[in-house]
Formats: structure tokens, sequence, C-alpha cells
């Protein structure tokens, strides 16, 4: 129990640097998400929860909803107006919030 | 120049030359590490407010708003139809202060003094590192004949904030016999929300086919054209509410007769049981003051990478006030500058690096009854060339109103408000 709590804090200082650096650019492309899914993707009614969302699945939604394999109503606009990185960025951000508020 | 205009320009004057020290001058709420001020807690305003603590290490955000609550522009059309009521489309201001540590002031603005680097509130100032102006739109009534006096302005309402003209509007129309005709004149654009007046041409018209079926809108757009979902909106008033809404472009009021209840336009005289004149609008009153009006000294030109204005340094501004084209003065547009805006603020006061390619969205909802809606929907990007966002691929309106989109728009504004303010 000790060594868990000394091991911990180390922990947290070798994943620092990772967590500061969060894409910038992808940041203020999912803020931008947050209108109808919710401040960092935890939707509070009706749309997908993003937060936390396994990025394949991400990737795979946005990349049909582009294509147009995937029905939307107002989906295929965003997806169509994003470039591939940006979609790709967007999957490691969400996959990396927290789930709940 | 009316008395207001007097002190609205003396305090111009002020403004640019730094103001004076007043006697009993009182600093509200000391300023201890860096700090961010922000003027107005609508879509923009208290977005970037909550942003800013999110994303800033230790920055001190002030929110200054004139209202105790949070009313929605965005869904107060549906107050007219009937399907909502204010209560509603209101929210509180609680979890700012709770959850971000948000100071919220309620008050006035009355001048913002850039050399000094503070807001002042009548006889009390507050001091800001970086200061985010959101005052949305003002009106120009004395651009309409008539529309300047008191007692026209308590019977001819604009209901284009919502509150309470929102419901005293409500009440005119259920006060309004079968029968009666309902004038709703659109300004020149731009002016805030684009497809809003088409929008609520058919939410009194959906009230009318349902409770009072031999009423009639009178539309008179100053615009040659339905300025957006054009098509979607025309079918509507054939389709929808043929017989009910009565459409004429290219009309722009000029003058109001509150004794016979009409408006002139060019070409001829309208009578009306209710009026509703929606003037054409600026930027808030405290960025006109405050010298931010750069374009056609009505909006305010700012950098699309940080919206901090093009007139004064130090302050950004936000929204509805902007000239910000080809977006559209909307609540979500409002809601996505502010956080290009909140990320570049951290950045310059922690000194991390200014986002050079924002990127942002924009999804516009309309009912056209009280479940049925359609959308716009563009994604903007930034063109480091010609230094504005521009629309990228993909953007576009709905083919057909739907229950569907109309569930999608009570989803947005359920998770937009949230993202706002809670």
């Amino acid at each position: 129990m000790k060594l868990q709590w000394m091991v911990a804090p180390l922990m947290a200082l070798a994943i620092t640097p990772a967590s500061a650096e969060v894409d910038q650019h992808a940041r203020l492309l999912a803020a931008s998400c947050a209108a109808c899914h919710g401040t960092n993707g935890n939707s509070v009614g009706g749309t997908a929860v993003l937060a936390g969302m396994d990025k394949g699945l991400f990737v795979k939604a946005m990349t049909d909803f582009r294509s147009g394999a995937r029905k939307a109503t107002v989906m295929h606009r965003h997806a169509k107006g994003l470039t591939e990185d940006e979609i790709d960025k967007l999957g490691d951000f969400f996959a990396a919030q927290k789930r709940g508020r | 120049m009316d008395r207001r205009n007097v002190i609205k320009a003396g305090l111009a004057g002020l403004a640019v030359a730094g103001l004076p020290e007043m006697a009993g001058a009182a600093e509200l709420l000391r300023k201890k590490g860096p700090r961010v001020v922000v003027i107005g807690a609508g879509f923009g305003g208290a977005t970037a407010a909550k942003y800013v603590r999110m994303w800033g290490k230790n920055i001190e955000v002030v929110l200054i708003e004139r209202n105790a609550q949070f009313v929605s522009c965005p869904m107060s059309n549906l107050v007219l139809g009937g399907s909502r009521t204010l209560a509603d489309i209101t929210l509180d201001y609680k979890t700012l202060k709770s959850k971000y540590g948000i100071k919220l002031v309620q008050g006035e603005v009355t001048a913002i003094d850039p050399e000094k680097k503070r807001v002042v509130m009548n006889k009390n100032f507050i001091h800001y590192d970086r200061l985010i102006v959101a005052p949305g739109v003002d009106f120009l009534f004395g651009e309409i004949g008539g529309y300047d006096q008191v007692a026209t302005q308590a019977k001819v309402l604009h209901a284009w904030k919502a509150g309470p003209q929102t419901v005293a509007l409500r009440k005119q129309m259920e006060a309004m016999p079968d029968g009666g005709v309902f004038v709703l004149s659109i300004p020149k654009a731009p002016y805030r929300c684009p497809p809003g007046p088409y929008e609520r041409a058919c939410q009194v018209a959906h009230y009318f086919k349902t409770q009072k079926p031999k009423s009639k809108v009178i539309v008179l757009d100053a615009n040659a054209e339905i300025i957006s979902k054009k098509g979607l909106f025309t079918k509507a008033f054939a389709d929808v509410y043929g017989g009910i809404v009565e459409y004429r472009p290219n009309n722009r009021v000029m003058e109001i007769n509150l004794a016979g209840m009409s408006v002139k336009t060019e070409f001829d005289e309208i009578k009306g049981d209710v009026l509703n004149i929606v003037p054409p609008m600026r930027a808030g009153n405290i960025a006109k003051t405050a010298g931010l009006t750069t374009v056609d000294e009505r909006w305010c030109g700012v950098d699309f990478q940080t919206y901090e204005s093009k007139a004064l340094p130090g302050i950004h501004v936000i929204g509805d006030a902007t000239s910000a084209a080809p977006m559209p003065k909307s609540g979500h547009q409002a809601n996505s500058q502010a956080k290009v805006c909140a990320a570049a603020v951290v950045a310059l006061l922690e000194g991390g690096t200014v986002e050079p390619l924002p990127v942002f969205a924009n999804t516009c909802y309309s009912y056209i009854t009280d479940t049925e809606a359609v959308h716009v929907a563009n994604v903007y990007r930034f063109d480091a060339e010609k230094k504005a966002m521009i629309v990228a691929d993909g953007g576009g309106v709905s083919a057909a109103p739907s229950a569907e989109e109309g569930a999608y728009a009570r989803y947005w504004a359920q998770n937009i408000w949230s993202d706002i303010l809670k």
C-alpha cells in the first residue's frame, strides 16, 4: 500500500509532458463539437457521447459519414469539412477524455 | 443628438483619452494574479469565461452581466409559437461560480479605459490584463421614423432579445382577434440570427393555423430575398402556411404610425393588429462607446486567430458584435469564437502558442412547426492568406423539415446551454 502511494506521484510526473502536449488544434476542434455533443464530448442528451469513445469507432463513424456510407442529418457536413488528419487527432482527443461530468 | 447619445459620446471621448480619477472611485475586486474580464454572459461571453478557467492554469476570470439570468435567443421563437415557455429557455449562472470559480458581477459597464486597462461601472472600476467584450447587438431605433419614441416602443415590440419582450409579444398574439394581421419586419443584413425572422414567421403562423386560422402574417423584408435557408422557407410559407404567410421582399419599413397601427414602406402603408418591427442593429453599446466598431461604424473588426480588436490591443471581441462574414451572427458561432478566443487569451497570458489555423463548425436549426426543424451547417476554416474564416467543403441545408431534426435541434439546445453554463 505504502509503495503504491510512492509510485503514483512518480508516474504522474512521467505522464505530465504527454498530457501537457494535448494537441491544441484537436482540442479546439473538439470544443466546437461540444455544442451538440457536450463539453469534452460528454453529451447531456440525445447525441452520441464522444468522451472515452474508442478511436477506431470514432474514425470509422466519421469516415462513413464523409463517404455517405452512414446516413446522417448533419454529421456528413461536419465530417466533409475536416481533413483525415483532423479526424484522426479528434479520435485521439475524445478517446482520452473521461466519461461523466 | 439626444441626452443619452451625448452621455455616450462623452464616455467614448473619455475611453480614448483615459478616464480621470473620479472622487470616491472604488476598485471592485483587487487584482492579484493574471486576470481576464469578460463583458456579457451570453452565448459568447459565458463560454469564454468558462473555457479560460478550464484551459488556463491560474487565471482569474471576472464575468460582468447586466441580467440575473441567461435567457436563450435560440428556441425563443417557440415561445411565440406556444410550444415552449420562457422558463424552458431560462437558465442560471450558479455553476459558473461553483464549479469554475468565475467571479460574477451583475451590473452595467459604462466605459472601458484601455490605457489603465480597466472597465468602469459607474463610479467603480475593475482592472484586467486582457478584456473579452461580448456585448451582442443593440438596436438602431432611429433608422425607422417614430421608433425612437418611448410610447412606440411600449407597443411595437422587436422581441429580438429573448426575455420580457418575448412574453409580451406572445400576449399580443393571444389578444389578437381571429382574422387579424401580424406584421413582421426584417432589417437589412447583417443582423443577429439570419434565419431567425423566417423561423419566427413560421412559429407565429403555426399558432394562427392551429388557433386563429383566419389570421395572417405579413413579412416585410428589407432584403431582396430570404437570406437563409431560402428554398426551405419559401416552401414552408407556400405549403405549410399557404394563405397565412405573405412574404414581401425589398420592403424596408421607413416609418411607424402608432396611432393608426401601421407601417410605411417605400411603396405603401400596411396596417396590422400586431406590429413586430425588428430594427437594424449594430454591435452592443459598450463596443460602440469604447471605439471598437471599426467596420461601417457598426461592427467590430477582429483578428480571427485571437479575436483581438483591430482598434485596441489587449481587448478581444466575440460573437454577434464582430464583423465576421461569412460566419453568421449565431449563438453557435459565438460559442465557437469564444473558445478560439479563450485558447488565445490563455496562450498570450501564460506564454503558450496561439493556434495558427482555427477550424470550427456552425449548426443552426430552425423550427418550421412545433416539432419539425431544418438545419444549415458549415465548417469554417482560417485562411492564412486572406486572414479570414472561409467556408469549408460539405456545408449545406436540410432537404426537407423533419421531426428527426426537430429532436436534434432540442439536443443541440440542451448541449450548448450546458456547454456555456454548466
